[in-house]
């Protein structure tokens, strides 16, 4: 069942244990796509849990305003507030999971809040004030799984094929997502619109990604000696900011988030551009996501050849293709799918990646904290560029705003090539900090 | 564990989790079978003093289309004798002879449709909704109608709806999908941002004006618009989901009030167009719905409940006590002469 089996000999001897960096692929094999069977476990992990999330996101609108005939936006004034707490909780969860040692179980209690959530949704059908805390507690619950998740993918994986392994886990976790709306639609077709099975579905899926995170992810040993062992304190989760390199990449995507345009406005940018059916719309995250899921690996390979920063820098280059395409007097189609391709493209470039070029770079046993900061920089910054875009929209229309965006993304981006050209080239020079707590260095 | 053991563990658990999946699947569909028979009214759009609304009833006849004479509500007990008819409706409209009914068109593609009827409620024209149907409206003359959906909340876990309202002029079939092209005038300057938001159209009897929702930079405005002129002027604050009286001196609206649910702000409240003065309805529940008046006294509205919503009566001026009009039933539309 695993891709890593290739590796005939090691695969038999040491399937049970290779969970850490500590066991590395032979050189002939690390030419072949091959991740470790950890990353493919929480790759599993992630897909059947977003299809039980996406199975509820596609019908949340129908089942509040159709079967309780209550109105969305309510919900949706408060869910800056949600994203607020989804993305403070990170470095949260990763901290708590670094101090502990202990990645699996903090996520597993964020993967099981959100299963637990897909059955309190019908119980709290009554009241109002119920449902948006049972919604928070699912944000909660991401924003508490992703860092030590993310900081198990990367401890699983050699450093020189972090790309590789995240480019892996963000296509299984798209494809549950691509999943997840067709087979809710399929529940409520069958059932003949019962909103509770699609809840209980959803919830044997998220019990299910539960069960395999269990039963088949295991914790990476930081080290073998306990004498390397040293107690992390909460200073220590800020200090990795001092991390040579991390606190460089930390900069960067905190800086290039604050001139990210939003896929939800260019989107409407799209709209207003293309005279798009209404019945469409569903469709553009969807050709969005498979262009994501296509190109997560290919970009995350291209990253470990040619340099992750550098990947990631070329994915803020093709947001600023995306903008531009918007901005051309181009045919209908062309406009849609170009835009859509290059959206997809630019999370592929830029989401596994970020934390693949981020994750080396900070100590192993501060890792999970550290995800946690970059992802909650990255969220911060983007809530900010997402006011700056709105303010440059009300003030100049949504045409200058757009060609100020692009304009920002330039100059961004040659900062932060700048930035990043100072620091250690993670590929070819073995980071003395990640190697230290390898154990086999 | 061995890898044995594990594997064993997880295909257990997949048996246990599929049986539930299905099973419960199953039972859903088997509930949603069951007592499909039932004699069906067919409805006159044009019978003033009728009351036509969506029926929640837990019954064979949820969700269709359920006709009441004005006197024949508000009984003690809230039964009463609605004749169901056959249509289905998730929100519904009517005035003069002509209906506005937003139901399922494709379970698959999650599409749903606006249909137009005519005076015995049958489709006389079908238009694709953008999303999620949340509000309808027809003007007092039957010939324009109104809809509003949500749209969006694409994003992982993501809420972020927007809404999008279209109107229709039945006569010409002349459709205006997105009002939110209209030009927004925000106290005399033209107003312009990524994130306007239109909904709760109500028609003037001159089938031209029409008030409606603004929302932009989280604030809400009763805006007053123009279909020939496209335009849309901001006259109030702070109000949602208008709805105008029928000799179109008045404004019912919901308002966000503080120290409320913070899902479900809103109030019911009535503007005085003329002395611009605003006074609540004496129910002090919070509401989510677009009112509808039942004469120039007295306007009604649902309040939610346990997957089921009732609907409730209040004197305009403030004064006097709620009273429940009519259990398990949504969207409500009165028939005038």
């Amino acid at each position: 069942m695993y891709l890593s089996s290739s590796r005939t000999n090691d695969a038999i001897t040491t399937a049970r244990t290779d969970t850490s960096s500590g066991t590395r692929p032979s050189r002939r094999a690390r030419l072949l796509p091959v991740v470790a069977p950890n990353v493919l476990a929480l790759g599993m992990v992630s897909l059947v849990t977003d299809i039980s999330a996406e199975m509820v996101t596609a019908i949340l609108p129908v089942y509040l305003v159709v079967g309780l005939g209550l109105s969305p936006l309510a919900f949706g004034m408060l869910d800056g507030l949600y994203n607020v707490a989804n993305a403070a909780v990170r470095p949260i969860g990763g901290h708590v999971a670094d101090r502990t040692r202990r990645h699996k179980p903090v996520a597993g209690v964020g993967y099981a809040v959100s299963a637990a959530g897909k059955l309190a949704l019908p119980a709290v059908a009554g009241s109002v004030p119920l449902i948006g805390g049972v919604l928070a507690a699912d944000r909660m619950g991401k924003g508490l799984r992703t860092a030590p998740r993310d900081a198990l993918i990367s401890l699983s994986s050699p450093d020189d094929a972090q790309g590789r392994a995240f480019g892996v886990h963000r296509a299984m976790d798209t494809t549950g997502a691509l999943l997840g709306p067709p087979v809710a639609l399929l529940v409520l077709w069958v059932t003949v619109e019962a909103y509770d099975a699609v809840f209980v579905v959803s919830f044997c899926f998220a019990m299910l990604g539960v069960l395999i995170l269990a039963l088949f992810v295991r914790e990476p040993t930081l080290d073998r000696t306990a004498a390397t062992r040293r107690k992390v304190r909460l200073l220590d989760a800020v200090a990795v900011l001092r991390a040579p390199g991390f606190g460089r990449v930390c900069a960067c995507a905190l800086l290039l988030a604050c001139v990210t345009v939003g896929d939800s406005m260019l989107y409407l940018l799209l709209q207003r551009r293309v005279d798009l059916s209404p019945a469409l719309f569903p469709l553009l995250p969807f050709g969005t996501a498979l262009a994501f899921l296509l190109l997560a690996l290919p970009f995350g390979l291209l990253g470990d050849r040619f340099g992750r920063g550098r990947v990631f820098l070329a994915g803020h280059l093709i947001l600023l293709a995306a903008c531009l395409t918007l901005l051309l007097p181009l045919p209908g189609a062309a406009a849609i799918g170009g835009t859509l391709v290059l959206l997809g493209a630019f999370y592929a470039a830029t989401d596994g990646v970020l934390m693949a070029l981020a994750a080396p770079l900070a100590p192993a046993d501060l890792r999970a904290g550290a995800l946690g900061l970059v992802q909650t920089g990255q969220a911060a910054g983007r809530a900010v560029g997402a006011v700056a875009f709105g303010a440059a929209w009300t003030a100049w229309g949504p045409r200058t705003a757009l060609a100020a965006a692009a304009l920002g993304l330039a100059m961004a981006t040659t900062v932060a090539a700048t930035l990043l050209r100072g620091r250690p080239a993670v590929p070819t020079d073995p980071h003395d900090d990640t190697d230290r707590h390898d154990g086999d260095a | 564990m061995s890898r044995t053991a594990r594997l064993t563990v997880l295909g257990l658990s997949l048996v246990l989790l599929a049986a539930l999946g299905f099973g419960y699947t199953l039972h859903a569909a088997d509930r949603a079978r069951s007592g499909r028979d039932r004699p069906h009214a067919v409805p006159d759009l044009n019978h003033p003093a009728q009351i036509l609304f969506r029926s929640t009833a837990p019954d064979a006849g949820r969700d269709h289309l359920a006709a009441l004479d004005v006197s024949g509500t508000g009984r003690p007990e809230g039964d009463d004798d609605r004749r169901v008819s056959d249509l289905k409706c998730l929100v519904f409209h009517a005035a003069h002879g002509t209906g506005l009914c937003l139901q399922l068109a494709n379970p698959v593609l999650n599409a749903y449709d606006a249909v137009i009827l005519d005076a015995r409620a049958r489709p006389v024209a079908h238009h694709r909704i953008a999303g999620t149907p949340s509000r309808a409206r027809v003007s007092p003359g039957g010939h324009m109608v109104a809809w509003t959906s949500f749209v969006g909340g694409e994003s992982y876990a993501g809420l972020n709806f927007s809404t999008r309202t279209a109107i229709l002029d039945t006569r010409t079939g002349t459709l205006l999908d997105n009002l939110e092209e209209f030009t927004v005038r925000r106290d005399g300057q033209i107003y312009r941002a990524p994130d306007i938001n239109v909904w709760g159209v109500t028609f003037a009897a001159d089938e031209n004006r029409f008030y409606a929702t603004v929302a932009s930079d989280g604030h809400t405005y009763l805006a007053q618009g123009d279909i020939a002129a496209e335009t849309l002027t901001t006259v109030h604050e702070n109000a949602e989901c208008p709805s105008l009286s029928p000799d179109g001196t008045r404004v019912a609206y919901k308002k966000r009030v503080s120290g409320t649910d913070p899902a479900r702000p809103w109030r019911l409240f009535v503007l005085d167009l003329r002395t611009r003065t605003e006074t609540p309805v004496a129910d002090t529940r919070e509401l989510d719905d677009q009112a509808e008046w039942l004469d120039a006294d007295t306007v009604v509205y649902m309040l939610p409940g346990d997957q089921r919503g009732d609907v409730w009566a209040s004197r305009a001026d403030g004064s006097g006590t709620p009273r429940l009009l009519l259990r398990y039933a949504m969207s409500p539309a009165v028939l005038r002469g």
